[in-house]
């Protein structure tokens, strides 16, 4: 029962996604060189392409090799896994709000990664476990407790879903404050600041980590976007065509758990990039786009790095900090433009 | 029908005078009721159990503000707001006075409870208004989901604020992560009394407006035909809301979820009179604070759960509860 998308004639539309689409790689590119080059101290570009190329350039080789570049390639890998995650829940769920970290998902996954820390002393591949158990217990809860006939099923916008994720959210915080309380101060301060989500870090081997994850969930998630598009048209439509509602959903909502808990655990959540890449890329292409959406979650990440590190003066602030501070204003924005009852889309 | 409201009180009395001695009686080292019925007539400063319960009468008189405090705000903001969603954990309320306080702590060192109350009072009204305001842009006005989502959202990006300050300075993240997951213990009388103070004008101010909250529930053209006057009503209540929250904050932490709770079981037993719900929030906020705390005493030990975790143990089914049962209607 396969069940291949309809494929669109080339239209204005998808020409201007293809613009954008080149323009967002042709930014995402430049920011990579501005997080190698850009910092205490600066780097001369001849002096880093020397030391990328494999050459030993006293005081800068190890910049560029075991610091920046690892984390500006950490940086697009996990903005682009949140953003593509985020797109997933949004189009399932048919509505903007509805993304992991506003459900309550990452949130989950932090969980599973806060007591990973706090009572086996976890990190690296374990880490990744636990987060990934956490999201998706908490993916399957919110679909128990919320979801009559699933996710999306009802049509229209599923605000009930986003209200359940809400509270969930709120109880994970409170459990999350709770197993802040019960850590020593030092293990305390480490997991909050892992908790806010950073890039500081990145190694090779978390590149390699992440990397190597989303070349095995990209082409997964490739098969699974034409019969999401299917769902959109409603379950009988989709039934109708011999697509298994329930299953596809199952699988998109893997696919997304799996994307948003790994990067949570190489990163930490950082706040609403997952929510904002969507409906960014949304409007710039005036079209659902998930390869859109991965690279403006990657911009954001990489964007919200070079801040951090560069334009408040000696102090480094996290990524997770200006993600968070700026996202919390846009979800205001969109939240006085978009019709909540009405069809989210 | 539902029971008679005077037997619903009676009830809700008995209820908090066994709760409080409960409170008194449990924790890592129990007492007898007649201990404690003995310490509180004839106090001895030699005997240990007097001392404990001494301690413990401290935590009782903080959860009875603070229960009475975040429930009769939560049934004030669930009928002023027509949304059976509010909270102020929810709302943001909490979150703009933890954020407030929080950026006292590292700003100006704050550390007495008169300043975590002007703190919290200030970053309770900053909260309020942006997240009402947020939530009444746009053409459907303030929906339950609109102030829900306003109400996250702040709480988020705030999160992201309090998290980076607390991560520059250790000692604040020492002092601040036990008050910021909600908790009564370690109160004097004198901060007790005076934030209290504070909490008794906002529930006097709510309970005397309970036949106003009567008519806004209905609606403002409603409440309009019915001779209020609504802004002024809105103004009035929203002060009470936030002097109840932010002395709750500054006293306990933030608390989720009471505010919510409470009102529902209250409208459960008593009906939809917000002239009954009102009283009967005033008792049964203690109540279920003071049950939560004593329950979070002895369910891990040696170490204590905090009152916060417990009251968002109990009030994410309620949460979830409602949601389900109003299904979309006004959702």
């Amino acid at each position: 029962m396969t069940a291949t998308a309809p494929r669109p004639r080339r239209s204005p539309r998808s020409r201007r996604t293809v613009l954008v689409t080149t323009t967002a790689g042709l930014l995402l590119l430049a920011l990579m060189i501005v997080r190698v080059l850009v910092g205490t101290p600066m780097v001369p570009l001849d002096l880093a392409l020397r030391a990328i190329g494999g050459e030993a350039v006293p005081g800068y080789s190890f910049i560029v090799m075991d610091h920046r570049l690892p984390t500006a390639v950490v940086a697009l890998l996990a903005g682009a896994a949140f953003g593509l995650s985020g797109t997933v829940f949004q189009t399932l769920l048919r509505n903007p709000l509805a993304s992991p970290d506003v459900i309550g998902v990452t949130l989950g996954s932090s969980a599973g990664a806060v007591i990973a820390m706090a009572f086996f002393q976890a990190d690296g591949r374990a880490l990744f476990w636990f987060a990934l158990l956490g999201g998706l217990l908490t993916a399957m809860l919110l679909v128990a407790v919320a979801g009559a006939g699933g996710p999306g099923a009802s049509g229209g916008a599923d605000n009930r879903f986003v209200l359940v994720g809400i509270g969930v959210a709120a109880a994970l915080g409170a459990l999350i404050s709770y197993l802040l309380t019960r850590l020593s101060l030092q293990s305390a301060g480490d997991a909050l600041h892992w908790m806010i989500g950073s890039l500081s870090s990145s190694t090779w081997d978390r590149a390699a980590v992440l990397a190597g994850a989303l070349v095995v969930l990209i082409p997964v998630l490739a098969l699974l976007v034409p019969r999401l598009r299917i769902l959109q048209l409603g379950d009988d439509t989709a039934t109708s065509l011999g697509l298994s509602a329930p299953r596809t959903r199952v699988a998109l909502i893997l696919v997304a758990v799996t994307l948003c808990a790994l990067t949570v655990a190489v990163t930490g959540p950082l706040a609403f990039v997952a929510f904002l890449a969507g409906p960014i890329a949304q409007r710039l292409a005036g079209r659902p786009s998930f390869p859109l959406a991965a690279a403006v979650g990657a911009v954001i990440v990489l964007l919200a790095d070079i801040a951090g590190q560069n334009l408040f003066g000696g102090t480094e602030l996290p990524a997770g900090v200006i993600t968070g501070a700026l996202g919390a204003p846009f979800l205001m924005w969109m939240l006085t433009r978009t019709p909540t009852s009405g069809s989210g889309r | 029908m539902h029971r008679s409201t005077p037997l619903v009180l009676a009830g809700g009395l008995l209820a908090l005078a066994v709760a409080c001695l409960l409170s008194l009686m449990i924790g890592a080292r129990t007492v007898s009721p007649s201990t404690v019925v003995e310490a509180l007539r004839a106090y001895d400063g030699s005997l240990t159990d007097h001392v404990v319960i001494r301690s413990r009468l401290l935590r009782t008189l903080a959860g009875i503000a603070v229960g009475a405090a975040l429930a009769v705000a939560g049934a004030a903001m669930q009928g002023m707001t027509r949304n059976p969603l509010a909270d102020p954990g929810i709302l943001g309320i909490n979150a703009g006075a933890t954020t407030a306080v929080v950026a006292g702590v590292y700003l100006i060192d704050a550390s007495q409870v008169a300043q975590f109350t002007a703190l919290a009072l200030l970053g309770a009204a900053l909260g309020t208004v942006v997240v009402y305001a947020v939530a009444s842009l746009g053409r459907e006005g303030a929906t339950p989901v609109k102030l829900a989502l306003a109400g996250a959202a702040l709480t988020a990006g705030l999160g992201s604020v309090v998290n980076a300050l607390v991560m520059i300075d250790d000692s604040s993240l020492d002092r601040l992560r036990f008050w910021q997951v909600g908790t009564l213990g370690a109160r004097s009388l004198a901060d007790i009394s005076r934030v209290g103070v504070l909490m008794a004008i906002g529930a006097v101010v709510i309970v005397l407006m309970a036949g106003v909250l009567n008519a806004l529930a209905l609606g403002d053209d409603a409440a309009v035909g019915l001779g209020v006057k609504v802004g002024r009503a809105r103004a009035l209540l929203g002060t009470a809301i936030i002097l109840l929250c932010g002395a709750a904050v500054a006293l306990a932490g933030p608390i989720a979820f009471l505010g919510l709770v409470v009102p529902h079981a209250a409208r459960l037993l008593v009906g939809g009179d917000y002239r009954r719900i009102v009283p009967l929030c005033l008792l049964g906020g203690p109540v279920l604070l003071l049950l939560a705390d004593t329950v979070g005493r002895v369910i891990a030990p040696p170490a204590e759960v905090q009152v916060g975790v417990m009251t968002a143990l109990v009030g994410v089914p309620v949460f979830i509860v409602v949601i389900r049962t109003r299904r979309q209607v006004g959702l």
